[in-house]
C-alpha cells in the first residue's frame, strides 16, 4: 500500500466555530497523509472533532486555516461552485443517518449524483443496476426508502456515493443506526470496497470497524494523538 | 431528475399543494376580471358608439346627447344644409318621446324613437319590415310582451294623459309591422321606433320639425374634427360631439373603476404571491436536510434554486389557468347583474373579455410565481452544508 500516491494531504488543518458563548476550536492544527487505497479509521471521544475533520476533507466545509490538498487539487479557500463539481466528481458521501431521497426509489437515488454529473439516462440506469447489485440489492431497485430496512438503506447509499467513480470514500458513522449483525454485514462491505481498490475514511465509535481498518487515526480535543497503520 | 423532485414534494403534501392551488385560482379569477374591468366598459362602450358608423352627434347647443328634454329647431332644415356638405353621407335625425300604450283598460309605456327608417342607426330589425310608413311602428320585445301583441296588429298609442280632461292626447293607431332591437338602451326597457313625421305630429305643435339628436356619418376618409368644428360653426342650435370625443368622456367617468380595478387587481395579486412564498418557504423549511445532503453528494445551486422555482411557478401556473376560467365564469356573471343597471345600454360590457387581458393576467402571474420562489430559492441554495447536516442529525 505504501506504493500508492499521496490522496489527501492536510497541513495543519483549524476549524472554529463563533457561538455566541465563545469560539469553540472543533479542529486544532491537524496534518494528516492519506496515500491511494488506504482504509483508514478515525476514532476518538464523543465532540473530539472527527465529523468536522471528515466534513473539511470532503469539502463541504471550509477550514479557518491550513492548507489541504486532494488528488492534487487544493480545496481550502476553493469556490462553492468548484467546490461542489469536486464533491460530484472525486467524493462519495455515507451518512449515519443515510439520508436518501424519501421521494426516490433505489435505483434512482443512486442515479441521482451521474444525473447531475450529466450521464446519460440508459448509462446511469445500467450503472445504477450493477452498483446496487454489488452491494446486494439487486432485488430491491424499485423500492422507496421507507420500504427498506436500515441496512438495506445504507447500502443504497453506499451504492450512491460510488456512483461517479470517487477517488476518495468518506462514511462518519456508517454503522451508528444498524444492530450489530447488519453492522457486521456493512464492514464487510467496506473491506470489500477498499480491496477492489477505494481509498476509504471512516469516523466510527464501532471497534469492530475501526479494526477492520488498515490505519487508525485517534483523535483528541481536535487534535490527532494516535496514528498507528497495522 | 430535479424535475421529477420538484413534482415529488409538491405531490408528498397534496392537500396543502391543493389548497394552495385553488387560493391561487382564486386570485388568479379576480385579477382577470379587474383586468377586464379596466378596459371592458371602455372598449365595449366605444364599439358600440362605432357600431352604426356615425361619426359625429348634434345635440342642441349646451347638451349631450339625450341628456336633457330639450330639443333642436328646425330639423329638417339642418338636414338638409348638412346633406349639402361634400364630406356628409348620411344624416339620421331622431326625436325621443315617451307614449302611452293602451293595453285593456290601463296603458303601459315605452321610449319611442321617431327616424327616417333608411337612415337609421338606433335599432337593428329583427324580423319584418322596418316602419317607414306613416302609422307604422316596430317594437321590440319587451313591448310585444307586455301588451301581448305580435307583428300586424295595431295598438292604440298615446303621446300624453290629460289628468284633467281624463283623455288620451296625440292619439293614433299604429300597426307593427316589425320587431326590433333598440343598440342603445338598456335591457327591459319597452321600446317602439316610427317615422319621425308620425312621432313629431303626435307630439303636438312644441314638436314640431323638431328632433332630440342629429346622428352625421362622413365620407371614409374625411377629417371628422375639422368637420365637427365646421358644422359647429355653421349651424348654431346645436352642440356637436365627434365619437371619438365621447369616448374620451366616458373614459373620464370610468377613471374611477379603473382606478378600483388597478387597486383590487394588485391587491389579489399580492395575495397570491404571498401564498406561493408562504407555502414554498414552508415546504423548503420541511426538507433543509434533503437539500444539504443534495449540496452534499454535488449538486449545484443552481439545481436547488431551479427546482424551487419550478415548485413555486408549477403551483401559480396550475391555479392560474383554472383562475381565469373561474373568472371567465365570475365575469359573465357579474355582467349579468351588471346588465340591469338602469339608464346603461344593454350592450356596454363591464368585463368585456379580450385575449390580451387573458395574456396580461397570466403574465402577471407567472412573474409573481417565479418571484414568490426567489426567497425560498436563495435560502435552499445557501444553506450551510455540514451545519445543517449536523442539525438535521440532532433532530
Ligand atoms: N456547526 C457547528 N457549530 C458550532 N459548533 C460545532 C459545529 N459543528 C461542530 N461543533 C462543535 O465542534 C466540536 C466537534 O464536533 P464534531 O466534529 O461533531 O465531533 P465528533 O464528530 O468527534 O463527535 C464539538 O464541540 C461541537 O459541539
Ligand atoms: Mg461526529
Amino acid at each position: 500500500m505504501t506504493g500508492d500516491e499521496i490522496l489527501v494531504a492536510a497541513r495543519d488543518l483549524r476549524r472554529d466555530y463563533a457561538m455566541s458563548a465563545g469560539v469553540v476550536h472543533a479542529v486544532r492544527g491537524v496534518t494528516l497523509d492519506v496515500r491511494a487505497r488506504e482504509y483508514v479509521a478515525i476514532v476518538g471521544p464523543s465532540g473530539c472533532g472527527k465529523s468536522t475533520l471528515l466534513n473539511l476533507i470532503g469539502a463541504i466545509d471550509a477550514p479557518s486555516s491550513g492548507t489541504l490538498a486532494i488528488a492534487g487539487q487544493r480545496l481550502d479557500g476553493l469556490p462553492d461552485r468548484d467546490a461542489t463539481l469536486f464533491r460530484l466528481r472525486r467524493i462519495g458521501f455515507v451518512f449515519q443517518r443515510f439520508y436518501l431521497m424519501p421521494v426516490l426509489t433505489a435505483l434512482e437515488n443512486v442515479e441521482l449524483p451521474m444525473s447531475e454529473a450529466g450521464l446519460g439516462k440508459t448509462e446511469r440506469r445500467t450503472r445504477a443496476r450493477e452498483l446496487l447489485a454489488y452491494v446486494g440489492l439487486g432485488e430491491r431497485l424499485h423500492h422507496r426508502p421507507t420500504e427498506l430496512s436500515g441496512g438495506e438503506q445504507q447500502r443504497v447509499a453506499i451504492a450512491r456515493a460510488l456512483a461517479n467513480k470517487p477517488a476518495l470514500l468518506l462514511a462518519d458513522e456508517p454503522t451508528g443506526e444498524l444492530d450489530a449483525r447488519t453492522g457486521e454485514e456493512m464492514i464487510a462491505l467496506f473491506e470489500r470496497l477498499n480491496t477492489d481498490g477505494t481509498t476509504i475514511i471512516v469516523v466510527t465509535h464501532d471497534e469492530d470497524l475501526a479494526r477492520a481498518a488498515h490505519r487508525v487515526v485517534h483523535m483528541r480535543d481536535g487534535l490527532i494523538v494516535d496514528d498507528r497503520r497495522r | 431528475m430535479i424535475l421529477a423532485l420538484a413534482r415529488a414534494s409538491l405531490v408528498r403534501q397534496r392537500a396543502r399543494t391543493l389548497l394552495a392551488v385553488v387560493g391561487v385560482a382564486i386570485s388568479a379569477a379576480m385579477l382577470l376580471d379587474m383586468v377586464m374591468l379596466a378596459s371592458g366598459m371602455r372598449v365595449s362602450f366605444g364599439s358600440l358608439l362605432l357600431a352604426q358608423g356615425f361619426q359625429i352627434r348634434l345635440a342642441p347647443k349646451g347638451t349631450l346627447p339625450f341628456d336633457t328634454d330639450a330639443t333642436i329647431p328646425d330639423a329638417s332644415g339642418i338636414v338638409q344644409r348638412l346633406r349639402a356638405r361634400s364630406d356628409v353621407i348620411a344624416v339620421s335625425p331622431v326625436l325621443g318621446a315617451q307614449l302611452h300604450v293602451e293595453h285593456g283598460t290601463a296603458s303601459v309605456s315605452a321610449a319611442a324613437l321617431g327616424t327616417i327608417a333608411a337612415v337609421q342607426g338606433d335599432y337593428k330589425l329583427l324580423e319584418g319590415e322596418l316602419p317607414a310608413q306613416d302609422e307604422e311602428i316596430a317594437a321590440n320585445d319587451a313591448l310585444l310582451a307586455a301588451v301581448g301583441a305580435h307583428i300586424g296588429d295595431t295598438l292604440r298609442v298615446a303621446a300624453g294623459f290629460d289628468p284633467q280632461l281624463r283623455a288620451y292626447t296625440g292619439q293614433r293607431a299604429l300597426r307593427i309591422v316589425g320587431r326590433a332591437h333598440f343598440i342603445y338602451l338598456s335591457a327591459g326597457e319597452r321600446a317602439m321606433a316610427l317615422p319621425l313625421a308620425t312621432l313629431q305630429s303626435m307630439e303636438g305643435s312644441s314638436r314640431t320639425d323638431r328632433a332630440s339628436l342629429l346622428m352625421v356619418r362622413l365620407r371614409a376618409g374625411a377629417d371628422v374634427e375639422a368637420a365637427r368644428a365646421a358644422i359647429e360653426r355653421d349651424v348654431r342650435t346645436v352642440s356637436a360631439i365627434s365619437t371619438a370625443t365621447a369616448i374620451e368622456q366616458v373614459e373620464q367617468r370610468l377613471s374611477y373603476f379603473r382606478q378600483l380595478a388597478f387597486i383590487l387587481g394588485t391587491v389579489s395579486l399580492a395575495v397570491g404571491f404571498l401564498l406561493v412564498t408562504t407555502l414554498v418557504t414552508v415546504s423548503v423549511n420541511e426538507r433543509l436536510g434533503e437539500i444539504a445532503v443534495l449540496r452534499a453528494i454535488g449538486v449545484r445551486r443552481v439545481r436547488i434554486v431551479e427546482q424551487i422555482l419550478i415548485e413555486g411557478s408549477a403551483i401559480m401556473l396550475v391555479g392560474a389557468f383554472l383562475g381565469l376560467g373561474l373568472g371567465l365564469v365570475t365575469a359573465r356573471y357579474l355582467n349579468s347583474i351588471l346588465a340591469a343597471f338602469p339608464g346603461l345600454p344593454e350592450a356596454i360590457d363591464f368585463f368585456l373579455f379580450q385575449p390580451r387581458d387573458a395574456w396580461v393576467a397570466l403574465g402577471l402571474l407567472a412573474g409573481c410565481g417565479i418571484l414568490a420562489g426567489v426567497y425560498p430559492a436563495w435560502r435552499g441554495a445557501s444553506l450551510p452544508i455540514a451545519a445543517t447536516l449536523r442539525e438535521e442529525a440532532v433532530a
